[in-house]
């Protein structure tokens, strides 16, 4: 990759977040759910590794969505 | 009558988005303020529209339990029975060979490890992209050629095990190459030596057996001498105010280390390709964006709430699945499920080798099983507390 580049950056890429361990209680709370029962994100995955987030942390990614204007999503970091 | 004021409604609308989503927040304060502007709105009316807005939104949402995939399914279904079988020939942007129709839709879904026609679309740098010739030279730069590419006869001298390439001065000339560099490049990559004679290139092997001639020769057409890997062909194109390269064949991470590339806007349409450098979610909007394009040209209209439905269950698990045998329909928890699919008897051999049981929770094999389908009203299980009996809440 050239010397700037940075996956986050692409028009592609919504912008991802580690959450703190407080907001991440908080989310699992309001769904009543545990951390598997969300989408996984690789810990290999471009972005993960951009943000240096752990397997085990909870990353919250804001999505553009076309027919929400932005909708967010929470994904537990899974290791490979 | 006094109306409210603009700063009221936009505090007011402002409390509506725990429920509503952003862009239906938006609409409705943009529309409120510019009636607000011809006539007053009372602070009653205000509460009204909102409360009517809030009550129109949860109405309109998905009702738990639904089957949205089936929905998904037949909405996608059905259009792409209409949908172009075959394409034979070359279609949209300037003669690039693009895959169109049911066979691209498919390629999508089923997650192709390379799409049948690959293809980049490749923003430039303001500076280049102004530039007509700044363009056509990135364009001529980033094109793969091959020894191939600028050879006018080859012959095989089987006396003196010799390989001969007579070289064709012009193409060399477009590509700014020279039979030296030609010859530098072979020597450089293969075990032969090389020897310019005039406008002919001599190619020995440093082996001198007929086997290794052979295939000496094979390696030393195919051997790029110029160019990105995999860019088979350029063309350079005008679109608003910039030139964009369009490619056939795609080589995402290289194309993205080029200093001359704006990396924040070029894209592939390699979904796997963009999941190994942008990750899964931008593999995601990949998905979205190929299969809305793909619907749109056939001029079928999809809603995308059903395409984005597809898309986040083919990247809900890190990486990306294909709807299918081997991705979404063959990691299903239950085997009755997963047999009922394709592939019918492995599964259930499988499943009795490793002593797999079936929960019974899905629709499929409570449908096999004969009994009432987790599925709308039917997703509700009724628990009770019988009196003089404690039991779990």
């Amino acid at each position: 990759m050239s010397v700037e580049f940075d996956a986050r950056q692409h028009v592609l890429v919504p912008k991802h977040e580690i959450l703190s361990k407080e907001k991440a209680r908080e989310v699992l709370e309001r769904y009543k759910i545990s951390p598997h029962q969300l989408p996984f994100i690789m810990s290999s995955d471009p972005v993960v590794k951009a943000i240096d987030a752990k397997p085990g942390d909870i990353l919250q990614v804001s999505r553009n969505s076309p027919t929400a204007g932005r909708a967010i999503v929470y994904k537990y970091v899974i290791e490979e | 009558m006094v109306g409210v004021s603009p700063d009221t409604i936009k505090t007011e609308v402002r409390k509506l988005e725990e429920v509503v989503p952003e862009s239906v927040v938006k609409e409705l304060e943009g529309s409120l303020l510019r009636v607000g502007r011809e006539r007053a709105i009372t602070r009653e009316q205000l509460g009204e529209i909102i409360e009517s807005v809030k009550r129109a939104y949860v109405n309109a949402m998905v009702e738990p339990g639904e089957a949205v995939g089936t929905i998904a399914a037949q909405s996608i279904g059905e259009p792409g029975t209409q949908m172009t079988l075959r394409t034979f020939h070359y279609a949209g942007v300037a003669e690039l060979n693009v895959t169109l129709g049911l066979p691209r839709l498919i390629e999508i879904i089923d997650a192709r490890r390379t799409p049948s026609a690959a293809l980049m679309t490749i923003y430039l740098k303001e500076k280049y992209a102004r530039s007509k010739e700044k363009a056509r030279a990135f364009a001529q730069k980033i094109e793969m050629t091959t020894v191939e590419d600028v050879v006018l006869q080859t012959e095989t001298d089987l006396i003196n095990i010799v390989f001969v390439l007579t070289l064709d001065r012009s193409r060399m000339q477009r590509r700014e190459l020279t039979p030296s560099k030609v010859a530098s490049t072979i020597k450089g990559a293969l075990k032969a030596d090389a020897l310019i004679d005039g406008n002919k290139l001599r190619i020995k092997p440093t082996t001198q057996s007929l086997s290794e001639l052979r295939r000496l020769a094979t390696k030393v057409r195919a051997l790029p001498l110029h160019g990105v890997k995999g860019i088979n062909r350029v063309v350079v194109k005008m679109e608003g105010d910039e030139y964009v390269v369009y490619t056939e064949g795609s080589n995402f991470s290289e194309i993205l280390m080029l200093p001359e590339v704006d990396w924040t806007r070029t894209v592939t349409n390699n979904i796997h390709e963009i999941e190994a450098v942008l990750g899964v979610e931008a593999a995601r909007n990949a998905i979205i964006n190929e299969a809305v394009k793909t619907l749109d040209e056939q001029g079928l209209d999809v809603d995308v709430r059903h395409i984005m439905l597809v898309a986040d269950m083919m990247t809900t698990l890190g990486t990306m699945k294909q709807v299918g045998r081997h991705g979404v329909s063959g990691e299903k928890t239950s085997v009755l499920a997963r047999a009922s699919f394709e592939i019918t008897t492995k599964h259930l051999f499988d499943a009795c080798v490793h002593g797999e049981s079936d929960r019974l929770n899905g629709i499929i094999e409570n449908i096999i099983a004969g009994q009432p389908i987790p599925l709308g009203t039917g997703s509700v299980e009724l628990a009770m507390r019988r009196e003089g009996e404690g039991g779990r809440k």
